[in-house]
């Protein structure tokens, strides 16, 4: 199991800090305490913190804010960013209003 | 039905373009994908002239090299679609774009992914206020869209990027009131540090940004200095009045797509973060899914084009086109080669340099002021003194740059075979004056001295690309390579004639002994008041 993935693994309490009311998803809204909290809530993974919170997953997908969020979470759990797994990529990898995504273009 | 193409690229920047053109001149079928309104990448951005050698386009100007792929990818009937928004990548090649108002679908027997990376950001207090913008939009709004980021401006990160987009801030008439970065040393290009430092910005190393002051919109900024271990040193806070913080701190590669199509990816700092595994030419896991320019590792410019040209001929040989891979790709690899030697190149990230190639200590000044020192310029092969009319080359790192030798028709600077090697003077030859090796130089690093202009004053001519321009005659004083006044000046000849590429080449005559220390030059604010 990897270090990532063990759960019976004591991370500690979740301690308040100075910087936790600042945000760090623009898009959603969500601040450096509620990433942090969340991991002590048993997200350990960015897949779980985005379904969770919601945290790159606005309009700009990520862009600004994953590398962040991926720093803050790994320092959470005393690893290295590069072990964590990144977000799943998905189709729309931009925005895309359901009327568009749904007016698919027929024939040739 | 989906349309069927040879290639398709997702992105019509500077490696894009490139593979475009070199598969469809073979006779792919080829479509670029982008999803801006206009093409080229960031190369429209890019006001300043390129290092490199000729085969790089060196000393052109970023946003004419844009033009130039433009032209060619024409020329070869590459079809570019601009809008058009790739939003998925899947199995078996294929793609769905948005466009306009629709999602249509693509199949392509290769793709070739060049998408290039976004921005980096680094958290503070007060980050998100308005006024905390990315270097990159700062760029966007001066050279795309004419319009001013603001007046005084902080820039946080002293790469080339930061470096680079400082001196365009200067150019579009804003103050850069310091140049911040957590690291001991400057990242970038040495040149393009001593462009600022002579224009007297202030360069502040080892320090880091704590906060952005301001409660609607950005008003001042915070520093301090951080320890070995990039932690903030209590007590060593200092306030700077500025009304826009400029983030330089790196880039991201923009991999989605490729990860979502399944190639196989790994997270690797050294290239910048999410990257694709790939071989020498940039295919992926997958045959026939190739990774150019930014995506693949974070790199530059001039790189990316030879990346993507590689892409291309593979692409073109994958499907059985021409067969022409083995040559082509030997001379595409050595023009890579080439880029990826010197004091920057890849393999020497995170080194400590103490000496240059040929053994000439590394100036600590100009790593860490930003400016090379009165006593240590003369240890560089460029700088000699004698009588009359000579160019005086402060170049003092390896970089793979030459075209002041090409530039001087009187064989006067030599580089030689080594690209990275430091100019040096030829002492036989005779300098006419002409000051194409000046305006030839990206780094403006280059001025012609004549310490026997006339008895007690010596001229300095200098590069200058700001407006207004002074005009001749104009009296004011001389900035040292540290930005401080160390005499008076006067202008005594203004020249741009077509050749120098908008560079102007400004003559100052300044007294005989500053000859050697005099670099910029500023014109007075009230006539009088300091003459």
């Amino acid at each position: 199991m990897s270090k990532v993935n063990n759960r019976s693994r004591n991370i500690g309490e979740f301690i308040s800090e100075d910087e936790d009311d600042m945000l760090i998803c623009r898009c959603e809204e969500i601040t450096k305490g509620e990433i942090r909290k969340a991991v002590h809530e048993g997200m350990y993974t960015i897949t779980e913190i985005r379904r969770y919170l919601r945290c790159g997953m606005g309009l700009c997908q990520g862009q600004t804010c994953a590398r962040l969020v991926k720093g803050i979470v790994a320092k959470e759990l005393g690893i290295s960013p590069g072990n964590l797994e990144p977000a799943t990529s998905r189709v729309p990898m931009r925005p895309v209003e359901m009327k568009i995504l749904g007016n698919e273009q027929r024939g040739c | 039905m989906m349309k069927r193409y040879d290639l398709i690229i997702v992105g019509a920047g500077p490696s894009g373009l490139s593979a475009a053109i070199e598969a469809a001149k073979r006779g792919l079928s080829v479509i670029v994908f982008d999803e801006n309104e206009k093409p080229g990448g960031q190369l429209f951005k890019q006001i300043h002239k390129f290092f490199g050698s000729k085969e790089h386009k060196a000393k052109i100007r970023g946003f004419k090299i844009g033009q130039e792929l433009l032209e060619e990818a024409d020329r070869a009937g590459v079809r570019v679609e601009l809008n058009a928004t790739v939003i998925g990548m899947y199995q078996e090649k294929e793609i769905s774009v948005q466009m306009k108002e629709e999602i249509r679908h693509y199949k392509g027997d290769t793709i070739i992914i060049a998408t290039g990376a976004a921005e980096n950001m680094v958290t503070f207090d007060g980050w998100t206020l308005p006024g905390v913008i990315g270097a990159g939009a700062a760029q966007t709004l001066m050279n795309l869209h004419g319009v001013k980021p603001g007046q005084k401006i902080i820039m946080l990160g002293s790469g080339n990027v930061g470096l680079v987009v400082s001196f365009q801030l200067m150019q579009s008439g804003c103050e850069v009131v310091g140049l911040v970065d957590a690291a001991p040393k400057i990242g970038g290009y040495g040149v393009h540090a001593a462009k600022l430092a002579r224009c007297g910005v202030p360069f502040y190393l080892s320090h880091t940004i704590i906060k952005a002051e301001g409660q609607d919109y950005v008003t001042g900024v915070v520093i301090c200095e951080v320890d070995s271990s990039f932690k903030p040193i209590l007590g060593t806070e200092k306030h700077i009045d500025a009304d826009t913080i400029c983030m330089a701190v790196g880039l991201s590669p923009m991999s989605q797509l490729l990860k979502m199509a399944g190639c196989e990816m790994e997270d690797n700092p050294k290239r910048g973060g999410q990257v694709p595994i790939i071989d020498e030419y940039g295919e992926t896991s997958i045959p026939g899914v190739y990774a150019v320019g930014d995506v693949s590792g974070i790199e530059e410019a001039s790189s990316a084009m030879i990346e993507g040209r590689m892409a291309g001929v593979c692409a073109a040989d994958f499907l059985g086109f021409r067969n022409d891979k083995e040559e082509a790709l030997t001379k595409l690899k050595k023009d890579l080669d080439v880029l990826r030697q010197g004091m920057f190149a890849p393999g020497n990230r995170g080194k400590v340099l103490k000496t240059t190639e040929e053994g000439f200590p590394v100036s600590y000044n100009l790593l860490q002021k930003g400016y090379i020192a009165d006593g240590e310029v003369e240890n560089y092969p460029g700088v000699t003194r004698k009588n009359g009319i000579h160019p005086v080359i402060e170049c003092s790192q390896n970089i793979p740059c030459n075209p002041c030798q090409d530039a001087c028709s009187k064989k006067c600077i030599k580089i030689g075979e080594k690209i990275t090697s430091l100019p040096a003077i030829n002492e036989e030859a005779e300098c006419s004056g002409c000051g194409m090796c000046v305006a030839s130089c990206s780094g403006q690093a280059i001025f012609l001295v004549n310490e026997s202009y006339e008895e007690g004053y010596a001229t300095v001519t200098l590069p200058y690309e700001f407006l207004p321009l002074p005009p001749k005659g104009e009296r004011g004083f001389a900035l040292d390579r540290s930005g401080k006044n160390c005499c008076k000046a006067e202008i005594v000849d203004v020249r741009l004639i077509a050749a120098f590429d908008q560079t102007v080449l400004l003559t100052m005559k300044v007294p005989v002994d500053m000859a050697m220390t005099a670099r910029f030059f500023k014109a007075n604010e009230k006539e009088g008041l300091f003459i």
